[in-house]
């Protein structure tokens, strides 16, 4: 991965298992989101392969949509769309890309919203929803489409504190109900919790790797250890 | 004072002419009718071009805005239909005026719409496409719809110059309102058949003025 000469990821090579929940750690300007957003083709990488559930999303000719329905995302600042409801928002591509009648889409939406909690707010538009609101549609928006994989880029960073517990009590439910997820954050209590396993990147690459547990009481590299004492402070 | 109102507001006059200025009020809606939704769907397809990924239609799409911008709409009227006939194309005082206002009011419409499609983020683009929406359905469906919603009150402003302008087509002999009401007055050497067409565009124009300010008021809001 690279902009223009500048190169931002180098030498990635990780394997995310089913149902494994892969926390992404990391100072700022560290590559972290660029991985993430090249998971589902948002970034181009230069070169390399990315595998998910088998099919290869850089091969040449790849169905890109077809693809990224199957890979849900969520983005820090939620990017729902201002102009339609929070119903709205989980049917547009149920409508679209999987061409399911208005009904039927409707349904849907109703028990995605209803599984992280807004069942009530279907028909709100996203400037009446609190941020925490606002960010759990955008998970509904991604379920609704039965995705194998989740892909969270700093979900809770732009939220107001009090409302942070709500998304990630979210986020603990899919990982209980065997969802695979790959979640770039600061929420270090949260990776302790629900991760699988810590990556901590830095400069484009991954320093090291491993169960919470040992990566954040005994980290091997210099730089882990200046990370993590940082943030636990 | 008398001979003003005699000249102007002669209400007699008005009534006489009015046969003929009825008629010209209906040709210049027929005229909107037709202008505006081209110069619209026109405009709408200026400004995917500019946006475009191939330079050069982007390119293109960057002279024909700044000729077409450039040039006096009255001026490519004429030249139109005028300058046609001499490359043996004959047309009709009526498709000279909705190519003139095709090609002036792409540009413009074009442009109007381009800074709204600029005004949305890329992180919409981004939640569209991560959903498996194509380039175009994310266009349509989520791009567009927030964009013309951004700059509804420069299209509206935009449609009441066009109106406006309509007036322009008169000069090629197009019997629209201002055309009728001229001739009312040369017919009858009084100027209220003008008086008369004034009235008629503040009729259909005013309102559309109003919804304006509300449109702005309501945005700065």
């Amino acid at each position: 991965m690279s902009y223009g000469k500048l190169e931002v990821l180098r030498g990635i090579d990780i394997d995310v298992m089913p149902s494994e929940l892969v926390f992404v750690i990391g100072p700022s300007g560290s590559g972290k989101s660029t991985f993430l957003r090249c998971c589902n083709r948002l970034e181009e990488p230069a070169t390399g392969e990315i595998i998910v559930d088998g099919t290869s999303i850089t091969a040449r000719g790849a169905d890109l949509n077809a693809i990224r329905r199957r890979i849900g995302m969520v983005f820090q600042s939620f990017n729902l769309y201002p102009h339609l409801t929070a119903g709205g928002n989980v049917m547009l591509a149920l409508r679209k890309v999987l061409g399911k009648p208005k009904a039927e889409a409707r349904l849907i939406a109703e028990a995605a919203l209803d599984r992280v909690g807004l069942a009530d707010k279907i028909d709100n538009y996203p400037n009446q929803l609190s941020g925490g609101q606002q960010q759990r549609a955008a998970i509904a928006r991604a379920l609704a489409l039965e995705p194998k994989i989740m892909l969270f880029d700093e979900p809770t960073s732009a939220l107001d504190p009090e409302l942070v517990g709500d998304v990630l009590n979210v986020m603990a439910e899919l990982k209980k109900a065997g969802m695979t997820m790959v979640v770039v954050s600061h929420e270090m209590r949260f990776a302790k919790a629900a991760a699988d396993r810590v990556i901590f990147m830095d400069g484009g690459v991954i320093v090291e790797q491993g169960a919470p547990a040992d990566l954040f009481a005994n980290p091997q590299h210099q730089r882990t250890r200046d990370f993590v004492r940082q943030v636990e402070h | 004072m008398d001979a003003l109102l005699q000249q102007f507001f002669n209400f007699d006059i008005m009534m006489q002419a009015s046969p003929i200025i009825l008629r010209g009020f209906g040709m210049t809606l027929l005229l909107c009718l037709v202008v505006i939704p081209m110069g619209l769907l026109g405009g709408l397809a200026v400004a995917l071009a500019s946006l475009s990924p191939i330079r050069a239609v982007r390119w293109t799409t960057i002279v024909f805005v700044d000729l077409f911008r450039a040039i006096p709409p009255l001026a490519l009227l004429i030249f139109v239909s005028a300058g046609l006939p001499f490359a043996d194309i004959r047309i009709s005082p009526f498709a000279a005026v909705c190519i003139s206002f095709l090609l002036n009011n792409s540009a413009y419409y074009g442009e109007i719409y381009r800074s709204g499609i600029e005004s949305i983020g890329s992180g919409q683009t981004d939640a569209s496409r991560s959903t498996g929406l194509s380039a175009t359905q994310t266009m349509a469906y989520v791009i567009l719809p927030q964009a013309v919603r951004n700059v509804l009150p420069d299209l509206v402003s935009n449609t009441v110059e066009v109106v406006k302008l309509t007036s322009l087509a008169s000069v090629v002999a197009f019997a629209e309102l201002l055309y009728a009401a001229d001739m009312a007055r040369s017919v009858t050497y009084n100027a209220s058949p003008i008086t008369f067409a004034a009235v008629l565009y503040l009729i259909v124009l005013w309102p559309v003025v109003r919804l304006l300010s509300r449109l702005e008021n309501k945005i700065e809001n």
